[in-house]
Protein backbone atom coordinates (compact mmCIF):
# COMPACT_ATOMS: atom_id res chain seq x y z
CA UNK A 1 0.00 0.00 0.00
CA UNK A 2 1.33 3.68 -1.22
CA UNK A 3 0.44 6.69 0.13
CA UNK A 4 -2.77 9.09 -0.82
CA UNK A 5 -2.89 13.02 -0.99
CA UNK A 6 -5.65 15.10 -0.13
CA UNK A 7 -7.51 17.84 1.30
CA UNK A 8 -8.15 17.09 4.50
CA UNK A 9 -10.21 19.30 7.00
CA UNK A 10 -8.74 20.84 10.50
CA UNK A 11 -11.05 19.55 13.42
CA UNK A 12 -8.65 21.16 16.26
CA UNK A 13 -5.21 22.69 16.40
CA UNK A 14 -4.64 22.86 19.94
CA UNK A 15 -2.30 24.92 21.66
CA UNK A 16 -0.29 21.92 24.35
CA UNK A 17 2.57 23.74 25.57
CA UNK A 18 4.58 27.17 24.49
CA UNK A 19 5.86 25.39 20.84
CA UNK A 20 3.85 22.55 20.77
CA UNK A 21 0.66 21.60 19.31
CA UNK A 22 -2.16 19.05 18.43
CA UNK A 23 -3.34 19.19 14.68
CA UNK A 24 -6.31 16.85 14.32
CA UNK A 25 -8.01 16.07 10.87
CA UNK A 26 -10.54 14.03 9.11
CA UNK A 27 -8.76 11.29 7.15
CA UNK A 28 -11.65 8.88 6.50
CA UNK A 29 -9.60 6.71 4.13
CA UNK A 30 -9.77 3.39 5.41
CA UNK A 31 -7.69 2.06 2.37
CA UNK A 32 -4.89 4.27 3.55
CA UNK A 33 -4.69 3.77 7.69
CA UNK A 34 -1.29 4.32 9.05
CA UNK A 35 0.15 2.27 12.02
CA UNK A 36 2.14 3.22 14.25
CA UNK A 37 5.70 5.00 13.20
CA UNK A 38 4.20 6.22 10.10
CA UNK A 39 4.46 9.60 8.95
CA UNK A 40 2.29 11.89 6.62
CA UNK A 41 3.64 14.98 5.00
CA UNK A 42 1.68 18.24 5.56
CA UNK A 43 0.95 21.11 3.42
CA UNK A 44 -0.55 24.35 4.69
CA UNK A 45 0.40 26.66 1.64
CA UNK A 46 -0.13 26.43 -1.47
CA UNK A 47 2.54 24.63 -4.01
CA UNK A 48 3.85 27.75 -5.31
CA UNK A 49 4.34 28.99 -1.76
CA UNK A 50 7.20 28.95 0.70
CA UNK A 51 8.22 26.90 2.38
CA UNK A 52 9.15 24.58 -0.72
CA UNK A 53 8.94 20.87 0.89
CA UNK A 54 6.27 20.15 2.86
CA UNK A 55 6.27 18.62 6.59
CA UNK A 56 7.12 15.19 7.15
CA UNK A 57 5.54 14.68 10.41
CA UNK A 58 4.28 11.38 12.66
CA UNK A 59 0.82 10.31 13.47
CA UNK A 60 0.14 10.65 16.71
CA UNK A 61 -3.29 8.58 16.77
CA UNK A 62 -5.39 7.16 14.32
CA UNK A 63 -8.99 6.92 14.81
CA UNK A 64 -10.24 4.02 12.47
CA UNK A 65 -14.04 4.51 14.12
CA UNK A 66 -14.01 8.61 14.00
CA UNK A 67 -11.76 8.38 11.00
CA UNK A 68 -9.42 11.43 12.31
CA UNK A 69 -5.92 11.51 12.48
CA UNK A 70 -3.87 13.71 14.89
CA UNK A 71 -0.67 15.17 14.93
CA UNK A 72 1.50 16.14 17.84
CA UNK A 73 4.20 18.86 16.65
CA UNK A 74 6.90 21.35 17.59
CA UNK A 75 6.74 24.68 15.95
CA UNK A 76 10.16 24.85 14.72
CA UNK A 77 10.45 26.94 11.63
CA UNK A 78 8.70 28.58 8.68
CA UNK A 79 6.74 25.14 7.67
CA UNK A 80 5.78 24.23 11.22
CA UNK A 81 4.60 28.06 11.91
CA UNK A 82 1.97 27.94 8.88
CA UNK A 83 0.83 24.49 10.30
CA UNK A 84 0.28 26.27 13.78
CA UNK A 85 -1.83 29.38 11.88
CA UNK A 86 -4.74 25.91 10.94
CA UNK A 87 -7.89 26.74 12.28
CA UNK A 88 -11.03 24.74 12.51
CA UNK A 89 -12.52 23.73 8.63
CA UNK A 90 -9.60 25.05 7.10
CA UNK A 91 -7.84 22.52 4.73
CA UNK A 92 -4.38 21.66 3.87
CA UNK A 93 -2.52 19.05 1.51
CA UNK A 94 -1.89 15.80 3.55
CA UNK A 95 -0.12 13.17 2.29
CA UNK A 96 0.58 9.53 3.59
CA UNK A 97 0.56 7.17 5.24
CA UNK A 98 4.44 6.90 4.53
CA UNK A 99 7.38 4.97 5.44
CA UNK A 100 7.79 1.74 7.86
CA UNK A 101 6.50 2.13 11.38
CA UNK A 102 7.14 -0.09 13.99
CA UNK A 103 6.21 -3.44 12.95
CA UNK A 104 3.93 -4.18 16.12
CA UNK A 105 2.63 -7.30 14.68
CA UNK A 106 6.03 -8.67 14.75
CA UNK A 107 7.50 -7.52 17.77
CA UNK A 108 4.27 -8.76 19.74
CA UNK A 109 5.29 -12.26 18.44
CA UNK A 110 8.75 -12.07 19.63
CA UNK A 111 8.72 -9.92 22.70
CA UNK A 112 6.93 -9.38 26.28
CA UNK A 113 8.70 -7.10 28.22
CA UNK A 114 8.67 -3.82 25.63
CA UNK A 115 10.44 -0.69 27.22
CA UNK A 116 8.78 2.37 25.32
CA UNK A 117 11.70 5.68 25.15
CA UNK A 118 10.91 9.20 23.60
CA UNK A 119 12.85 11.96 24.05
CA UNK A 120 10.35 15.77 23.76
CA UNK A 121 8.79 15.76 20.46
CA UNK A 122 9.69 12.36 19.66
CA UNK A 123 7.44 10.99 22.09
CA UNK A 124 4.64 12.21 19.49
CA UNK A 125 4.84 8.73 17.49
CA UNK A 126 4.93 6.34 20.65
CA UNK A 127 1.49 7.09 22.00
CA UNK A 128 0.43 5.02 18.42
CA UNK A 129 2.56 2.86 19.29
CA UNK A 130 1.73 2.31 22.54
CA UNK A 131 -1.96 1.96 21.89
CA UNK A 132 -1.20 -0.76 19.36
CA UNK A 133 1.29 -2.31 21.98
CA UNK A 134 -1.36 -2.62 24.52
CA UNK A 135 -4.41 -3.54 21.92
CA UNK A 136 -2.06 -5.80 21.40
CA UNK A 137 -1.94 -7.41 24.52
CA UNK A 138 1.57 -6.02 26.20
CA UNK A 139 1.10 -3.09 27.86
CA UNK A 140 4.62 -1.42 27.88
CA UNK A 141 6.80 0.25 30.40
CA UNK A 142 6.98 4.37 29.14
CA UNK A 143 9.76 6.13 29.81
CA UNK A 144 10.03 10.05 28.25
CA UNK A 145 12.30 12.86 28.73
CA UNK A 146 11.36 16.15 28.22
CA UNK A 147 13.66 19.36 28.67
CA UNK A 148 11.25 21.11 31.17
CA UNK A 149 7.91 20.05 31.28
CA UNK A 150 6.12 17.01 29.98
CA UNK A 151 3.28 17.08 27.51
CA UNK A 152 0.39 14.79 26.25
CA UNK A 153 1.16 11.83 29.33
CA UNK A 154 -2.06 11.39 30.61
CA UNK A 155 -3.93 9.28 28.12
CA UNK A 156 -0.84 7.06 28.86
CA UNK A 157 -2.29 5.37 32.05
CA UNK A 158 -4.33 3.43 31.00
CA UNK A 159 -2.33 1.80 27.98
CA UNK A 160 0.91 1.63 29.26
CA UNK A 161 2.03 -0.91 32.31
CA UNK A 162 4.75 2.40 33.61
CA UNK A 163 5.41 5.54 32.86
CA UNK A 164 7.99 7.48 33.97
CA UNK A 165 9.45 11.22 33.22
CA UNK A 166 12.65 12.35 33.32
CA UNK A 167 13.25 16.31 32.78
CA UNK A 168 16.53 17.87 31.66
CA UNK A 169 16.07 20.58 34.26
CA UNK A 170 14.77 18.23 37.17
CA UNK A 171 11.35 20.54 37.40
CA UNK A 172 9.38 17.21 37.08
CA UNK A 173 10.31 13.72 37.45
CA UNK A 174 13.87 12.05 37.30
CA UNK A 175 16.78 15.06 36.64
CA UNK A 176 18.60 13.53 34.10
CA UNK A 177 18.58 11.56 30.71
CA UNK A 178 15.73 9.28 29.97
CA UNK A 179 18.20 6.81 29.06
CA UNK A 180 18.57 6.43 33.30
CA UNK A 181 15.37 5.62 34.19
CA UNK A 182 15.28 2.55 32.98
CA UNK A 183 17.77 -0.88 32.61
CA UNK A 184 17.55 -3.04 29.13
CA UNK A 185 18.60 -5.82 30.65
CA UNK A 186 14.93 -5.79 32.02
CA UNK A 187 13.45 -5.89 28.57
CA UNK A 188 13.29 -8.15 25.71
CA UNK A 189 13.20 -5.11 23.84
CA UNK A 190 13.37 -1.00 23.70
CA UNK A 191 11.88 1.16 20.83
CA UNK A 192 13.06 4.56 20.84
CA UNK A 193 12.30 8.20 18.62
CA UNK A 194 14.19 11.18 20.15
CA UNK A 195 16.87 13.63 19.15
CA UNK A 196 19.74 11.50 17.57
CA UNK A 197 22.05 11.57 21.13
CA UNK A 198 19.60 10.51 22.70
CA UNK A 199 18.58 7.24 20.35
CA UNK A 200 22.36 6.90 19.88
CA UNK A 201 22.83 6.51 23.90
CA UNK A 202 19.88 4.15 23.91
CA UNK A 203 20.81 2.24 20.92
CA UNK A 204 24.78 2.11 22.65
CA UNK A 205 22.76 0.95 26.00
CA UNK A 206 20.90 -1.69 24.24
CA UNK A 207 24.15 -3.37 22.77
CA UNK A 208 25.57 -3.69 26.05
CA UNK A 209 22.90 -5.59 27.51
CA UNK A 210 22.42 -7.41 24.50
CA UNK A 211 18.77 -5.96 23.92
CA UNK A 212 17.32 -5.58 20.38
CA UNK A 213 16.17 -2.06 19.99
CA UNK A 214 14.39 -0.20 17.35
CA UNK A 215 14.79 3.60 16.52
CA UNK A 216 12.98 6.51 14.69
CA UNK A 217 14.98 8.52 12.36
CA UNK A 218 14.53 11.80 11.21
CA UNK A 219 15.89 14.00 8.70
CA UNK A 220 14.79 16.60 6.16
CA UNK A 221 12.95 14.62 3.59
CA UNK A 222 11.78 16.06 -0.48
CA UNK A 223 9.34 13.56 -1.72
CA UNK A 224 8.76 11.05 1.02
CA UNK A 225 8.51 8.03 -1.07
CA UNK A 226 11.89 7.05 -1.90
CA UNK A 227 12.48 8.86 -5.08
CA UNK A 228 14.69 11.83 -4.29
CA UNK A 229 17.18 10.17 -2.48
CA UNK A 230 17.03 13.06 -0.09
CA UNK A 231 17.17 11.55 3.43
CA UNK A 232 19.44 8.60 2.88
CA UNK A 233 21.18 7.48 5.78
CA UNK A 234 24.33 4.87 6.05
CA UNK A 235 23.85 1.57 7.60
CA UNK A 236 26.15 -0.38 8.86
CA UNK A 237 26.12 -2.44 5.72
CA UNK A 238 27.41 0.33 3.61
CA UNK A 239 24.46 0.90 1.96
CA UNK A 240 22.46 3.79 1.97
CA UNK A 241 18.75 3.41 3.04
CA UNK A 242 15.83 6.01 2.63
CA UNK A 243 14.29 7.36 6.14
CA UNK A 244 11.29 8.17 4.86
CA UNK A 245 11.15 4.73 2.39
CA UNK A 246 13.17 1.91 4.43
CA UNK A 247 12.53 3.66 7.89
CA UNK A 248 12.29 6.06 9.50
CA UNK A 249 11.86 3.07 12.29
CA UNK A 250 15.35 0.75 11.75
CA UNK A 251 17.16 -1.66 13.71
CA UNK A 252 19.52 0.91 15.81
CA UNK A 253 22.56 -1.74 14.97
CA UNK A 254 21.38 -1.03 11.23
CA UNK A 255 21.84 2.99 11.55
CA UNK A 256 24.02 3.22 14.77
CA UNK A 257 27.90 1.54 14.55
CA UNK B 1 -10.52 18.14 -25.53
CA UNK B 2 -7.18 19.04 -26.59
CA UNK B 3 -5.24 16.15 -27.65
CA UNK B 4 -1.92 16.42 -25.56
CA UNK B 5 -0.17 13.34 -27.20
CA UNK B 6 3.26 13.88 -28.31
CA UNK B 7 5.61 12.11 -30.37
CA UNK B 8 8.98 11.73 -29.06
CA UNK B 9 11.99 9.86 -30.95
CA UNK B 10 8.87 7.57 -32.57
CA UNK B 11 7.04 7.17 -29.26
CA UNK B 12 3.74 8.15 -28.54
CA UNK B 13 3.25 9.61 -25.15
CA UNK B 14 -0.28 10.37 -23.45
CA UNK B 15 1.54 13.91 -22.76
CA UNK B 16 4.79 16.01 -23.21
CA UNK B 17 5.01 16.11 -19.42
CA UNK B 18 7.94 13.56 -18.43
CA UNK B 19 8.86 12.74 -14.84
CA UNK B 20 12.34 14.57 -14.63
CA UNK B 21 15.37 12.20 -13.86
CA UNK B 22 16.77 12.07 -9.97
CA UNK B 23 13.00 13.62 -8.25
CA UNK B 24 10.42 10.51 -9.61
CA UNK B 25 12.58 7.57 -8.49
CA UNK B 26 11.63 5.21 -11.06
CA UNK B 27 7.77 6.03 -11.13
CA UNK B 28 6.13 3.47 -9.15
CA UNK B 29 7.01 5.58 -6.34
CA UNK B 30 3.95 7.65 -7.68
CA UNK B 31 1.83 5.53 -8.65
CA UNK B 32 -0.80 5.99 -6.28
CA UNK B 33 -0.34 9.66 -5.81
CA UNK B 34 -0.76 10.84 -9.42
CA UNK B 35 -2.81 9.89 -12.48
CA UNK B 36 -0.51 8.24 -14.49
CA UNK B 37 -2.04 7.91 -17.94
CA UNK B 38 -1.35 11.79 -18.16
CA UNK B 39 2.19 11.68 -17.63
CA UNK B 40 4.41 11.16 -21.06
CA UNK B 41 7.12 9.61 -19.68
CA UNK B 42 9.32 8.70 -16.82
CA UNK B 43 13.05 9.44 -16.65
CA UNK B 44 14.50 6.84 -13.76
CA UNK B 45 17.12 8.27 -11.56
CA UNK B 46 20.73 8.99 -12.82
CA UNK B 47 22.43 5.09 -13.41
CA UNK B 48 25.92 4.94 -13.48
CA UNK B 49 27.97 1.77 -14.05
CA UNK B 50 28.49 0.64 -11.09
CA UNK B 51 26.31 1.88 -7.52
CA UNK B 52 27.60 4.02 -5.59
CA UNK B 53 26.13 5.63 -2.22
CA UNK B 54 25.91 9.15 -3.32
CA UNK B 55 27.03 12.53 -1.26
CA UNK B 56 27.32 12.14 2.71
CA UNK B 57 26.22 15.08 4.72
CA UNK B 58 23.42 17.31 3.76
CA UNK B 59 21.63 16.78 0.40
CA UNK B 60 18.53 19.09 0.82
CA UNK B 61 18.41 23.02 1.07
CA UNK B 62 15.12 24.75 0.37
CA UNK B 63 15.54 28.76 -1.09
CA UNK B 64 12.92 30.85 -2.13
CA UNK B 65 11.37 29.08 -4.66
CA UNK B 66 13.48 26.24 -4.78
CA UNK B 67 15.57 23.23 -3.49
CA UNK B 68 19.44 22.98 -3.70
CA UNK B 69 20.42 19.26 -3.73
CA UNK B 70 23.65 17.29 -3.35
CA UNK B 71 22.35 13.28 -3.84
CA UNK B 72 25.20 12.68 -6.02
CA UNK B 73 23.77 9.95 -8.01
CA UNK B 74 23.12 7.72 -5.65
CA UNK B 75 22.08 4.65 -7.44
CA UNK B 76 21.62 0.55 -7.80
CA UNK B 77 24.04 0.27 -10.88
CA UNK B 78 23.01 -0.34 -14.61
CA UNK B 79 22.82 -4.01 -13.96
CA UNK B 80 20.51 -3.71 -11.20
CA UNK B 81 18.68 -1.24 -13.22
CA UNK B 82 18.28 -3.73 -15.38
CA UNK B 83 17.50 -6.68 -13.41
CA UNK B 84 15.26 -5.01 -11.28
CA UNK B 85 13.89 -1.34 -11.35
CA UNK B 86 13.51 -1.18 -15.25
CA UNK B 87 11.17 -4.00 -14.54
CA UNK B 88 9.04 -1.39 -12.28
CA UNK B 89 9.24 0.80 -14.60
CA UNK B 90 8.02 -1.37 -17.97
CA UNK B 91 4.74 -2.34 -15.80
CA UNK B 92 3.71 0.93 -15.31
CA UNK B 93 4.33 1.56 -19.42
CA UNK B 94 2.53 -1.77 -19.69
CA UNK B 95 -0.40 -0.22 -17.25
CA UNK B 96 -0.54 3.40 -18.72
CA UNK B 97 2.13 3.77 -21.62
CA UNK B 98 4.49 5.92 -19.73
CA UNK B 99 7.68 6.23 -22.14
CA UNK B 100 10.59 4.69 -20.33
CA UNK B 101 13.62 6.53 -20.10
CA UNK B 102 17.16 5.26 -18.53
CA UNK B 103 19.20 8.73 -17.21
CA UNK B 104 22.82 7.70 -17.84
CA UNK B 105 25.61 9.51 -15.82
CA UNK B 106 29.44 8.46 -15.58
CA UNK B 107 32.70 9.47 -14.03
CA UNK B 108 34.85 8.37 -17.09
CA UNK B 109 33.95 8.06 -20.68
CA UNK B 110 34.96 4.45 -20.58
CA UNK B 111 32.31 4.37 -17.74
CA UNK B 112 29.55 5.91 -19.93
CA UNK B 113 30.30 3.57 -22.65
CA UNK B 114 29.86 0.41 -20.68
CA UNK B 115 26.46 1.91 -19.63
CA UNK B 116 25.15 2.96 -22.61
CA UNK B 117 26.19 -0.31 -24.01
CA UNK B 118 24.58 -2.51 -21.57
CA UNK B 119 21.31 -0.16 -22.18
CA UNK B 120 21.13 -0.69 -24.98
CA UNK B 121 20.87 -4.50 -25.03
CA UNK B 122 18.19 -3.63 -22.17
CA UNK B 123 14.46 -2.71 -23.04
CA UNK B 124 14.32 0.82 -22.07
CA UNK B 125 12.67 3.21 -24.71
CA UNK B 126 15.13 6.11 -24.57
CA UNK B 127 18.92 6.56 -22.89
CA UNK B 128 19.10 10.29 -21.52
CA UNK B 129 22.76 10.82 -21.08
CA UNK B 130 23.11 12.70 -18.49
CA UNK B 131 26.48 15.10 -18.60
CA UNK B 132 25.60 17.80 -16.59
CA UNK B 133 25.47 16.43 -12.67
CA UNK B 134 26.95 19.10 -10.79
CA UNK B 135 27.40 16.89 -7.67
CA UNK B 136 29.41 14.70 -8.50
CA UNK B 137 33.56 15.29 -8.59
CA UNK B 138 35.02 13.44 -11.47
CA UNK B 139 33.09 13.21 -14.84
CA UNK B 140 29.63 14.48 -14.86
CA UNK B 141 29.65 17.89 -15.16
CA UNK B 142 33.01 18.32 -16.52
CA UNK B 143 31.75 17.18 -20.06
CA UNK B 144 28.57 19.48 -19.53
CA UNK B 145 31.22 22.48 -19.36
CA UNK B 146 33.00 22.03 -22.68
CA UNK B 147 31.37 21.60 -25.60
CA UNK B 148 34.41 19.60 -27.34
CA UNK B 149 34.58 17.07 -24.34
CA UNK B 150 30.67 16.88 -24.62
CA UNK B 151 30.74 16.27 -28.41
CA UNK B 152 33.44 12.73 -27.97
CA UNK B 153 31.68 11.66 -25.30
CA UNK B 154 28.55 11.42 -27.27
CA UNK B 155 30.21 10.29 -30.02
CA UNK B 156 31.50 7.32 -28.27
CA UNK B 157 28.19 6.79 -26.30
CA UNK B 158 26.41 7.00 -29.71
CA UNK B 159 28.68 4.29 -31.05
CA UNK B 160 27.84 2.08 -28.11
CA UNK B 161 24.43 2.92 -28.26
CA UNK B 162 21.20 1.76 -30.81
CA UNK B 163 18.57 2.74 -28.37
CA UNK B 164 17.63 6.79 -29.26
CA UNK B 165 19.86 9.15 -27.42
CA UNK B 166 18.91 12.11 -25.61
CA UNK B 167 21.25 14.13 -24.16
CA UNK B 168 20.72 16.18 -20.93
CA UNK B 169 22.53 19.40 -20.91
CA UNK B 170 23.74 21.46 -17.89
CA UNK B 171 22.83 25.42 -17.91
CA UNK B 172 26.81 25.84 -16.83
CA UNK B 173 27.69 25.13 -20.46
CA UNK B 174 29.92 27.88 -21.76
CA UNK B 175 28.00 28.69 -24.31
CA UNK B 176 24.43 27.05 -24.99
CA UNK B 177 24.30 26.89 -28.74
CA UNK B 178 27.76 25.69 -29.37
CA UNK B 179 27.12 22.91 -26.74
CA UNK B 180 23.74 21.99 -28.57
CA UNK B 181 25.41 22.06 -31.91
CA UNK B 182 28.26 19.69 -30.32
CA UNK B 183 25.98 17.34 -29.44
CA UNK B 184 23.91 17.30 -32.59
CA UNK B 185 26.59 17.06 -34.44
CA UNK B 186 28.03 14.16 -32.17
CA UNK B 187 24.73 12.23 -33.22
CA UNK B 188 22.60 13.00 -30.40
CA UNK B 189 18.79 12.16 -31.12
CA UNK B 190 17.38 14.63 -28.99
CA UNK B 191 18.71 17.65 -26.22
CA UNK B 192 17.18 18.07 -22.85
CA UNK B 193 18.08 20.84 -20.91
CA UNK B 194 18.48 22.45 -18.01
CA UNK B 195 19.98 19.94 -15.11
CA UNK B 196 20.35 22.17 -12.07
CA UNK B 197 22.01 25.56 -11.90
CA UNK B 198 25.09 25.18 -9.72
CA UNK B 199 24.74 27.07 -6.37
CA UNK B 200 25.36 27.50 -2.56
CA UNK B 201 24.53 27.90 0.64
CA UNK B 202 25.93 28.59 4.46
CA UNK B 203 24.77 27.48 7.24
CA UNK B 204 25.27 30.56 9.95
CA UNK B 205 24.80 28.89 13.15
CA UNK B 206 27.75 26.21 11.93
CA UNK B 207 29.45 29.46 10.15
CA UNK B 208 30.43 26.67 6.93
CA UNK B 209 28.82 25.42 3.79
CA UNK B 210 25.72 23.50 3.75
CA UNK B 211 27.07 20.60 1.73
CA UNK B 212 30.33 18.73 1.88
CA UNK B 213 30.85 19.31 -1.78
CA UNK B 214 30.12 23.38 -1.19
CA UNK B 215 28.31 23.69 -4.61
CA UNK B 216 25.25 21.94 -5.20
CA UNK B 217 22.21 21.69 -8.04
CA UNK B 218 19.59 24.60 -7.46
CA UNK B 219 15.76 23.72 -9.43
CA UNK B 220 12.29 24.63 -8.90
CA UNK B 221 10.73 27.89 -10.29
CA UNK B 222 13.91 30.03 -9.21
CA UNK B 223 15.30 28.71 -12.18
CA UNK B 224 12.39 28.51 -14.76
CA UNK B 225 12.73 31.64 -16.68
CA UNK B 226 16.69 30.97 -16.94
CA UNK B 227 16.11 27.60 -18.20
CA UNK B 228 13.32 28.71 -20.59
CA UNK B 229 15.73 31.32 -22.05
CA UNK B 230 18.12 28.05 -22.79
CA UNK B 231 15.57 25.76 -24.28
CA UNK B 232 14.92 28.93 -26.39
CA UNK B 233 18.65 28.56 -27.59
CA UNK B 234 18.84 25.16 -28.06
CA UNK B 235 15.70 25.08 -29.83
CA UNK B 236 17.69 27.96 -32.40
CA UNK B 237 20.62 26.13 -32.77
CA UNK B 238 19.49 22.52 -33.52
CA UNK B 239 17.38 20.59 -35.85
CA UNK B 240 16.61 17.20 -33.21
CA UNK B 241 13.71 17.56 -30.81
CA UNK B 242 14.55 19.91 -27.63
CA UNK B 243 12.63 18.65 -24.36
CA UNK B 244 12.87 21.21 -21.78
CA UNK B 245 13.12 21.26 -18.26
CA UNK B 246 13.85 24.07 -15.35
CA UNK B 247 11.00 24.42 -12.57
CA UNK B 248 8.24 23.61 -14.67
CA UNK B 249 5.12 23.36 -11.97
CA UNK B 250 2.06 24.71 -13.55
CA UNK B 251 0.10 23.89 -17.11
CA UNK B 252 1.33 27.82 -18.05
CA UNK B 253 4.91 27.31 -16.80
CA UNK B 254 5.06 23.97 -19.74
CA UNK B 255 2.90 25.77 -22.54
CA UNK B 256 5.90 28.69 -22.11
CA UNK B 257 8.50 25.85 -22.95
CA UNK B 258 6.56 24.73 -25.33
CA UNK B 259 5.83 27.91 -27.05
CA UNK B 260 9.42 28.42 -27.20
CA UNK B 261 9.67 25.43 -29.40
CA UNK B 262 10.51 22.40 -26.73
CA UNK B 263 8.93 18.74 -27.86
CA UNK B 264 8.79 18.11 -24.67
CA UNK B 265 8.88 19.19 -20.81
CA UNK B 266 10.19 17.52 -17.55
CA UNK B 267 8.45 18.23 -14.26
CA UNK B 268 10.85 17.45 -11.60
CA UNK B 269 11.53 19.25 -7.76
CA UNK B 270 7.78 20.41 -8.46
CA UNK B 271 6.54 16.93 -7.86
CA UNK B 272 8.12 17.64 -3.73
CA UNK B 273 5.40 20.28 -3.48
CA UNK B 274 2.36 18.58 -5.64
CA UNK B 275 2.51 14.87 -5.68
CA UNK B 276 0.18 15.23 -8.21
CA UNK B 277 2.52 17.91 -9.95
CA UNK B 278 2.95 15.83 -13.39
CA UNK B 279 -1.11 15.14 -13.42
CA UNK B 280 -1.75 18.72 -12.88
CA UNK B 281 0.35 20.16 -15.40
CA UNK B 282 -0.80 17.95 -17.89
CA UNK B 283 -4.19 18.56 -16.97
CA UNK B 284 -3.51 22.36 -16.71
CA UNK B 285 -2.15 22.43 -20.39
CA UNK B 286 -5.29 21.02 -21.30
CA UNK B 287 -7.79 23.47 -19.90
CA UNK B 288 -5.67 26.22 -21.62
CA UNK B 289 -5.81 24.54 -24.69
CA UNK B 290 -9.38 23.86 -24.35
CA UNK B 291 -10.00 27.71 -23.58
CA UNK B 292 -8.33 28.61 -26.43
CA UNK B 293 -9.21 26.59 -29.13
CA UNK B 294 -6.23 24.69 -29.38
CA UNK B 295 -6.62 20.74 -30.64
CA UNK B 296 -3.00 19.79 -30.87
CA UNK B 297 0.45 20.71 -29.52
CA UNK B 298 1.55 21.02 -32.79
CA UNK B 299 -0.65 24.41 -33.50
CA UNK B 300 1.48 26.49 -30.64
CA UNK B 301 4.89 24.31 -30.66
CA UNK B 302 7.51 27.17 -31.56
CA UNK B 303 4.83 29.57 -31.91
CA UNK B 304 6.40 32.33 -30.22
CA UNK B 305 9.92 32.24 -32.16
CA UNK B 306 7.43 33.98 -34.94
CA UNK B 307 7.93 36.98 -33.42
CA UNK B 308 11.47 36.61 -33.70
Amino acid sequence: MRAACCEATVLRNEVIAPDIRLLTAVWRDHDHAPHAGQFFTLRAWGADEAPFLSRPISVHRWNPESGTIEFLYQVVGEGTEKIAQLKMKDTFQLTGPMGNGFDVPEILSKYKKIAVVGGGIGTAPMFQLTRELAAGGVKPDVFFGFRDTPYCMEEYRSIANLVKVSTDTGAVGFHGFVTQLYDPADYDVVLVCGPTVMMKNAARLCAEKGTPCFVSMEKKMACGIGACLGCTCETKGGEGKSVCKNGPVFDATEVFF
Amino acid sequence: MADLKTNLLGFTMNSPVIGASGTVGYGVEYEELADFSRIGGISGKGLTLHGQYGNKGERLWETPSGLINSIGLQNPGVQHFIDVELNEMLELKQKYGTVTIANLGGHSEEEYVEGAAMLSDSAVDIVELNISCPNVKVGGMAYGVKADAAGEVVRMVRAACKKPLMVKLSPQAENIPEMCKAVETAGADAISLTNTFQACAIDLEKRRPVFNNIFAGLSGPAVRPIALRMVWQAVGAVNIPVVGLGGIATGRDALEFIMAGATAVQVGAANFANPRAMETVAQEMEAWMDAHGVKTLDEIRGCARNAE
